[in-house]
């Protein structure tokens, strides 16, 4: 009896708390996606719509320019990933597979930037992209977010292939195989699982990313998913049925994209919070 | 790299320690394969840090730009003595930082020793739990927003039906709710990222240790104070620092629930830089206070480090 009462202290009850806490942002905004305007704001609130209808999804994709802000999105996160991949996987091979003069000193470097404000960017990269003719253009934000994001991918990538074990590579050299072949043979196959788990944080990064995007774009075409979402909140008459489906549009990629990696991030925000 | 006179019989003997045996001949392949990355992020992080402290001696106003020009440390001055939202703006940080890293640790800790235990659909649990990790700033403001809304929002009809208020609250606009609001808000989304990084560390204890302490007679308060808390002190302290940075830059949902407002109660610095750099225009001000900012977190790094004498080689490792 004492040992039922002592797990439902300890564990049923802060679980079902933890669980209300998380799950019911998510089910409010669910909730008021689906709700026709005069049933959003009638009182006694309804927890269930009486009348869900999907109209305010219709209204978010193409009258108030979700369907561009996804376009844009997927556009900017997708290169993104990809120039995040090919920079890190090379400097990652470079890490963990040779010694160099000025290895430590490249190390240190991309510790340091783990330490810079992203707030301190703002004004001078809108400065720079000026200049350079790009603002509004999503070239600004890959670049940008790439260079965020390569010092943590790479320090990733370095750990993934220093778990394919050198003595594979070599016996591939040993057969005849060049460098370049035995990366791609050999250790690519091997390094999958973790370059999907490094694409997926970079994707999740890029998705969410706000006040880069805001400080760099200012036309409404040019808009991300948060840039869209936050400027749909500013204005005067907020349509609330399409906010909230706005959200559910930008929501569902992230959180698919997060259960998918999610097994991996334990282990991977773990070990590189430990070094 | 392709280049075949690389590909020699001596290197496939050890295609790993070509330098080792050779010194004087330098191998070019690694400068190579890092130099992409290094550029980019020399140009587009540090370069554009090294010119925050350029432009923060100008006048630098692209919507009046006769006036541009150097003046010294004049932002500075301004910034200490005429600036009416700065020093207002640090004590509303100080608070926000606080308020949400103490926070975030306690029921992040919480939250990771709940989910360390074994029960059944743990993996279902762990993952409805973290999922606001990977939810934006913006999304989390929004859904809050819709909950908090006066009209619209839900929560003044459940706290109605309970009985905690007897009126609706207008809880991001009244200036004695709206920074608690904004605090619960960022909440949701920073405890898992806390709970996840502690529960890797939880992990990562020898389960010996548990196995001993429980023969020599410990129960559960003095196991988690003599074992647990110890063994995740490293952890804690790089978690902590990493976040307050963090935190203290934080500014999607300040930014999107209240825009600082009312009264300026919300006001963070980072906000105030942020609000200045979009709306204003004089980017040598915004620069100097961007500089301000940086200054106070490296100190606050240095001296948090040395305070609780976090262990370098450890986290090396």
């Amino acid at each position: 009896m004492n040992k039922t009462m002592d797990r439902w202290l300890t564990l049923r009850l802060p679980l079902a708390v933890m669980l209300i806490f998380t799950m019911f942002p998510f089910y409010w905004t669910i909730n008021t996606a689906f709700k026709m305007d005069g049933d959003i704001v009638k009182r006694p609130v309804e927890y269930i719509p009486t009348a869900p209808t999907i109209d305010n999804f219709v209204i978010a994709w193409s009258n108030v320019g979700f369907a561009t802000y996804f376009k844009n999105s997927l556009i900017v996160g997708v290169s993104t990933v990809a120039l995040v991949l090919v920079l890190s996987i090379l400097s990652g091979y470079a890490l963990s597979r040779y010694k160099f003069k000025g290895k430590r000193a490249f190390m240190v470097m991309l510790l340091c930037t783990q330490f810079i404000p992203r707030a301190m960017l703002i004004i001078p990269l809108f400065i720079i992209f000026k200049n350079l003719g790009l603002i509004s253009s999503p070239l600004s934000l890959i670049i940008t977010y790439a260079a965020v994001e390569i010092p943590f991918t790479t320090v990733l990538m370095s750990g993934f292939i220093s778990n394919v074990p050198k003595e594979l590579e070599e016996a591939a050299m040993i057969d005849g195989c060049n460098r370049l072949q035995s990366l791609r043979h050999v250790v690519f196959p091997l390094l999958v699982p973790g370059i999907v788990a490094t694409g997926v944080f970079t994707l999740i990064y890029t998705w969410n990313e706000f006040l880069l995007a805001l400080m760099l774009t200012n036309q409404q075409s040019k808009f991300t998913l948060p840039v869209g979402l936050s400027y749909m909140m500013g204005e005067f008459n907020v349509n609330y049925g399409a906010l909230a489906a706005g959200s559910v549009i930008a929501l569902v990629p992230a959180v698919l994209l997060f259960v998918y990696a999610q097994k991996h991030l334990v282990s991977g925000l773990g070990g590189a919070v430990k070094g | 790299m392709s280049a075949p006179s690389n590909v020699n019989t001596a290197r496939r003997a050890h295609p790993f320690e070509v330098h080792e045996k050779k010194r004087k001949k330098i191998n070019w392949v690694p400068y190579l394969m890092i130099a992409p990355s290094v550029f980019i992020v020399v140009a587009f992080l540090f370069y554009p840090i090294g010119t925050v402290f350029y432009y923060s001696l100008f006048n630098y106003d692209l919507s009046a730009p006769y006036y541009n020009g150097f003046i010294g440390l004049e932002n500075f001055k301004e910034i200490f003595t005429a600036d009416k939202t700065f020093l207002p703006s640090l004590l509303i940080t100080l608070k926000w930082v606080v308020s949400q890293v103490g926070l975030q640790l306690v029921f992040g800790m919480a939250v990771a020793l709940l989910l360390n235990q074994t029960f059944k659909f743990r993996g279902v649990f762990r993952a409805a739990a973290f999922i606001p990790w990977a939810i934006s700033g913006v999304l989390a403001s929004v859904m809050w927003s819709l909950m908090y809304n006066e009209h619209m929002g839900v929560l003044n009809d459940l706290f109605m039906r309970i009985g905690i208020i007897s009126e609706s609250k207008a809880w991001l606009s009244d200036v004695s709710t709206a920074f608690g609001s904004i605090v619960v808000a960022e909440l949701w989304r920073g405890i898992p990222f806390f709970a996840i990084t502690l529960l890797a560390a939880l992990q990562s204890i020898p389960n010996e240790m548990y196995e001993a302490a429980k023969v020599d007679g410990a129960g559960r308060r003095k196991t988690f104070f003599f074992i647990t808390l110890p063994q995740l002190k490293n952890t804690i302290i790089l978690t902590v620092l990493l976040r307050t940075i963090w935190e203290f830059n934080n500014v999607d949902l300040i930014f999107n629930l209240t825009g600082g407002g009312p009264a300026e109660s919300t006001t963070t610095l980072t906000m105030y830089i942020a609000s200045q750099a979009v709306h204003g225009s004089n980017f040598g001000y915004g620069s100097a206070l961007t500089v301000v900012s940086f200054a106070i977190l490296l100190i606050f790094a240095v001296v948090f480090l040395k305070v609780t004498k976090y262990e370098k080689e450890e986290a090396e490792r």
